[in-house]
């Protein structure tokens, strides 16, 4: 089980956490501009890398908040957490590296949203 | 009563005032506290006790841990005489009245009468099911269950476990598994570190092998006195928690790992402990293995450090004359400890004059040593083994040639194949093993390891004392010192190790990966046996070679070498060995099998710990629950909700009880518990905008105290969840959930807002628990209302469809909804959770005069049928849109986007032949269609065929005087009036039209009363 470090409680056993898939999917801007093979890939394609995966955590049974972790998919060893919008950790592997925790929220949409 | 033939006169830690009776298959033995099952059947004499899984061959007892592989019984307790099957003699403590029964032969393990399969065994090679009933493969369904009685599998017991669990969570900075000389130096370095140390030790003593005899001392103190001082000491140390008969299971992620303690605390069985860890050191030790050699499994052919250990920790000799057969020291020191119990004991050696300490002092002792021999064969009669010794050549491959043998008898051949560390855990954990020729075994590759896990003592293939006490030492500071712990008190605290005397120049082993028969391997009497509990032999994992299994995983499987409850603790390594030897290269490139938790068979018990019974789930009730219970309401779960059903009334079954309840509902009045619906409060300056693009329709557009009827989608276009969203005022809505979607939608509208859109102002509070709510539907609700005493706003007739007011019912305060799930004119009546229980009761007596009835869930779901009204999740099935279920007119046409929206126009949403909504009308009127039943075109189809639809609700409606039912149907809106045929699983083709969904009150007259 998982050891998750929630950026807003610390770190809890994997069992309060919700999984949500991969990270970094941003909605587009405008739907209705896609052709039906790229609305096709917003909905359906995922990189299910072997390796670092970005993806998307709740603390659904804490804060309730939402956030991302940077996780290797093979060995399951985690590099960090981050709030959405903020700064990926940096992989080192073998060794864990804290995650940047400053809150880019607000820059968020700007940014072209979904982070 | 009987006397114990082989118990000694003293020595063990048994306590010997404290006899204890038991029955072994019916006989009547004696025991003492402190055995074990194994040492109390050993002691009396026990000798065959199981038969083989496959060979039904007689067996004994082998070892004396969870590594062996015969001895496996059904135990009932003396009390009750609860049957606990599959239980391992070596690891179960003996207890007064104890009955023990054998699990495989019948009649009985000294008499089988499937040991005939023994002497057909030619024709039982691995992979001999796989290649004989396989084909037609579907008869293996019914060769499986012949095979399986066969084998004789215990019986599971058909009572409830009376016995109590529990589960623990630790946290540790050092984990230590394992409580012998490593884990307790380990323990000692990461306590006197300042470390959080959790210690496990699977026996009921500390000092592990120290107590079963080890020569030597430590810090001046003999072994085992050293190891029960640490452990006090230990105990006694605030930062250290030492736990006893607590076994460590598995290995998880992050340093997560799981053990058994067995009674913890008066009354409790067993504990399963969860400890997160920041570090681990496992200092499992080592578990020895057999030689592979013909006639190997015989009854009395037992493991050498286990007859050792019998005489020291239970202070039972297991034979009189015993020959030690080895390939290395250890088995010297055991022969020295037999001879030193009364045994007369003969030693064969397979290397040629090794030359060392223990060789010199067995001769001293007079024991006939015989050098660079093996044992070609062994045969049984009765108690007695003749063992034909056989000089060999210098590699021990062969015989030697020209060589003689000896026939000499014995009660016991005690084997020692070298040592293998117990790697299982640090395995798990995802650390790398590498090949040490030096133990002939897999160690812990400590360089390779993705948890933060270290390996001590004989688990990392350091066998002597000292080697144990300074790897163990070195490994705690460490694992102290990585978890931020440093040790003050000690300078140098690396030298500080606890010191014991060099070990004696130690004669190095011979590893063959068998010995040699007087007949070739696989073509003699006698069988090289590799796996005993699955009848593997040496010529099976040779024939899997053979036959292109060559990869350890793909021979494990082929010939099951290594499966079973004892996986393969005595076998592996020489399964594995064997298979490199077949495919000639080395074990290191052949590799190994994958270690996988549990270390030990885990009872389901511990697994479930307290979670049984009514702490198996929560279970959710509304505030209305009392009266329900008191009011003959038949419950269903609804998540974790208890819903009444329905209402049950003297004389009544359920389905005259929904039919009286509907037949209230449209005629007079009926009253409905509806707390349970999800009930999400949504503010903020964009709620709108929000609630906008999350529902298909248009939100904003609605005006302070309206609702209307909404619908979510996800963004596949597929229907999600629908509700009423009401706006109670420029920047605050309630919007309803279906009940099982309730945490799910709140979910779903947080991670839009907190991921895609966290600059909007916009907050969601779930308040389903907040509101009780109650649904009176009929014509004369309005009645009823004004009965119950509410106030005038409420049951004025200017409070039209889909308007919301807040006011007062008896006395409540109280939000009302014009909303109707039945088509009848309908109130739902919100009131804060403490007040639910008493509108509840002031309704049904205003009702009375109107003969009202509370009904239950079923009578909603005919109610809403009815008038064709979906239920999500039971009419919709995560793969319909709203125009599959005639609901394009929620689609707004003005909004630019919403979740859902782009998809709508994707090909495969505008084809010709999706499934689309209809009502059906059975031929025969009594008769309702089951739910999920597939629909035909053609009545007499041959199956398997294409379904035109499939039945989503059915029920037998009192109001239409008949059985009705909603459906999907390919192209179905087109197809009115055309007739299919349910295909159902007993034959019968019942036929029904398609028809309009909407059975009831077309036009609407009704929803205004
Ligand atoms: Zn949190």
């Amino acid at each position: 089980m998982l050891l998750i470090e929630c950026p807003h409680c610390g770190g809890r056993a994997q069992t309060e956490f919700a999984y949500f898939g991969e990270a970094h999917i941003v909605r587009p801007e405008e739907p209705g501009a896609l052709s039906d093979a790229e609305w096709a890939e917003y909905l359906f394609l995922r990189k299910n890398p072997k390796g670092v995966h970005c993806e998307r955590w709740m603390h659904a049974h804490g804060c309730r908040r939402f956030f991302n972790v940077m996780r290797d998919t093979v060995s399951g060893e985690i590099f960090g957490s981050y709030p959405i919008g903020g700064e990926k950790p940096k992989v080192a592997r073998g060794k864990k590296t804290t995650a940047k925790t400053e809150t880019k929220t607000a820059n968020a949409k700007t940014e072209g949203g979904r982070e | 009563m009987t006397i114990q033939p082989h118990r000694l006169a003293e020595g063990g830690l048994v306590n010997r005032e404290r006899p204890l009776s038991f029955s072994f298959n019916g006989a009547r033995m004696l025991g003492y506290e402190g055995d074990t099952v194994a040492s109390a059947l050993l002691a009396n004499g026990a000798r065959i006790v199981s038969r083989s899984f496959k060979y039904h061959r007689a067996r004994g007892i082998y070892g004396i841990g969870p590594e062996e592989p015969n001895a496996i019984f059904t135990v009932a307790d003396a009390v009750g005489g609860r049957r606990t099957p599959n239980m391992r003699a070596t690891l179960t403590p003996l207890a007064e009245g104890m009955q023990i029964f054998s699990q495989c032969g019948w009649p009985s393990p000294r008499f089988d009468i499937g040991a005939l399969a023994g002497t057909v065994s030619r024709m039982l090679p691995a992979g001999f099911y796989y290649k004989t009933f396989m084909r037609p493969a579907r008869l293996w369904m019914f060769y499986e269950k012949l095979i399986r009685r066969a084998a004789s599998f215990a019986r599971a017991p058909d009572e409830l476990d009376s016995d109590d669990y529990d589960h623990r969570y630790m946290h540790a900075d050092v984990a230590i598994v394992g409580g012998g000389p490593a884990g307790l130096a380990a323990a000692l370095a990461a306590a006197e570190s300042g470390a959080r140390v959790a210690v496990m030790e699977m026996r009921p003593h500390w000092g592990g092998d120290l107590t079963d005899g080890a020569n030597g001392e430590i810090e001046g103190k003999p072994a085992a006195e050293w190891a029960r001082a640490v452990a006090k000491k230990l105990s006694q140390t605030k930062n250290a928690e030492m736990l006893l008969q607590t076994t460590a299971q598995g290995y998880f992620d992050c340093n997560y790992l799981t053990a058994v303690q067995e009674s913890p605390a008066p009354g409790l069985r067993q504990r399963l402990l969860k400890i997160r860890a920041k570090e681990v050191v496992v200092c499992a030790g080592a578990i020895e293995r057999p030689l592979v050699f013909a006639g190997n499994d015989l009854p009395g052919v037992m493991s050498a450090s286990a007859v050792r250990a019998y005489i020291h920790r239970y202070g039972v000799l297991c034979g009189r004359r015993i020959l030690f057969l080895t390939n290395n020291d250890s088995a010297c020191e055991a022969a020295l400890a037999a001879a030193d119990a009364g045994a007369s004991v003969d030693v064969a050696d397979i290397r040629h004059h090794p030359e060392g300490h223990w060789q010199l002092r067995l001769q001293d002792r007079g024991v006939s040593y015989y050098s660079g021999c093996g044992v070609a064969g062994l045969l049984r009669t009765a108690n007695i083994l003749a063992a034909r010794l056989a000089k060999l050549a210098p590699d021990a491959s062969a015989l030697a040639a020209g060589g003689e043998f000896r026939e000499h008898a014995y009660d016991i051949v005690a084997v020692s194949g070298g040592w293998t560390p117990t790697v299982h855990l640090f395995s798990q954990s995802r650390g790398k093993l590498k090949w040490d020729s030096k133990c002939g075994a897999f160690v812990p590759d400590e360089s390779h390891c993705i948890n933060p896990c270290a390996a001590a003592g004989a688990a990392s293939g350091v066998f002597s004392l000292s080697g144990c006490l300074k790897s163990g030492w070195e490994a705690g500071l460490r694992a102290a010192q990585k978890a931020g712990c440093e040790n003050k008190t000690k300078t140098n605290a690396r030298d500080k190790a606890p010191k014991a005397a060099a070990p004696p120049a130690e004669y190095p082993p011979q590893f063959v990966p068998l010995l040699p028969a007087t007949h070739p391997v696989g073509r003699g009497p006698g069988k090289h046996f590799v796996d005993f509990m699955n009848d593997v032999t040496a010529a099976d994992i040779q024939l899997a070679e053979r036959e292109g299994y060559r990869s350890a995983e793909h021979m494990k499987r082929y010939t099951a070498a290594g499966f079973g409850t004892d996986q393969g603790k005595t076998g592996n390594i020489n399964a594995l060995v064997l298979l490199a030897q077949a495919r000639g290269i080395s074990p290191a490139e052949a590799g190994h099998t994958t270690y996988r938790p549990q270390y030990t068979p885990v009872s389901f018990g511990a697994v479930t710990g307290s979670d049984r019974r009514e702490l198996f789930s929560p279970e959710r009730g509304t505030p209305m629950h009392s009266w329900h219970l008191a009011h003959g309401a038949v419950f269903e779960d609804v998540g974790d909700w208890k819903r009444p059903y329905c209402f049950l009334r003297e004389g009544e079954d359920a389905a005259e009880a929904v039919r009286c309840e509907c037949i209230a509902a449209r005629s007079g009045a009926g009253i409905m518990d509806a707390t349970t619906l999800g009930k999400i409060d949504v503010q903020g300056p964009d709620a709108a905008a929000f609630l906008d693009i999350v529902y298909t329709n248009n939100i904003s557009s609605l005006q302070p105290g309206r609702a209307r009827y909404g619908m979510m989608l996800r963004e596949t276009g597929m229907i999600y969840d629908d509700g009423v969203c009401a706006r109670l005022g420029e920047n605050r809505f309630h919007i309803t959930t279906s009940t099982g979607h309730a945490a799910g939608v709140m979910n779903w509208l947080e991670e839009w807002l907190q991921t895609e859109w966290p600059n909007m102002r916009v907050f969601c509070t779930s308040v389903t628990e907040q509101w009780a709510v109650v649904a009176l539907a009929g014509p004369k609700a309005r009645e009823v209302l004004k009965k119950a005493g509410a106030s005038e706003n409420l049951t004025a007739e200017d409070f039209g469809f889909m308007h919301i007011r807040e006011g007062t019912v008896a006395g409540a305060p109280a939000r009302v909804f014009r909303v109707s799930f039945s088509g009848e004119l309908a109130l739902e009546i919100n009131v804060p959770a403490r007040y639910g229980l008493h509108i509840w009761r002031a309704l049904i007596a205003a009702g009375r005069e109107h003969n009202i009835r509370p009904y239950g869930t079923e009578t909603m779901r005919v109610l809403r049928a009815e008038k064709g009204y979906i239920i999500a999740g039971q009419d919709t099935d995560g793969t319909v849109t709203p125009a599959d279920m005639n609901l394009g007119w929620m689609i707004s046409k003005t909004k630019k986007d919403f979740i859902g929206k782009r998809s709508l126009s994707r090909p495969d949403m505008l084809r010709a032949g999706r499934f689309q909504f209809v009502g059906l009308l059975t031929a025969e009127k009594e008769k309702p269609l089951p739910e999920g039943a597939y629909l035909l075109r053609e009545k007499r189809a041959r199956l398997p065929a294409d379904a035109e639809g499939y039945v989503t609700s059915s029920y037998k409606s009192a109001t239409m005087e008949r059985a009705i039912a909603l459906a999907m149907v390919k192209d179905g809106f087109a197809r009115g009036g055309e007739t299919l045929y349910a295909a159902l699983p007993n034959g019968e083709r019942p036929a029904a039209t398609i028809a309009d969904p909407v059975f009831y009150d077309k036009e609407g007259a009704r929803r205004d009363g």
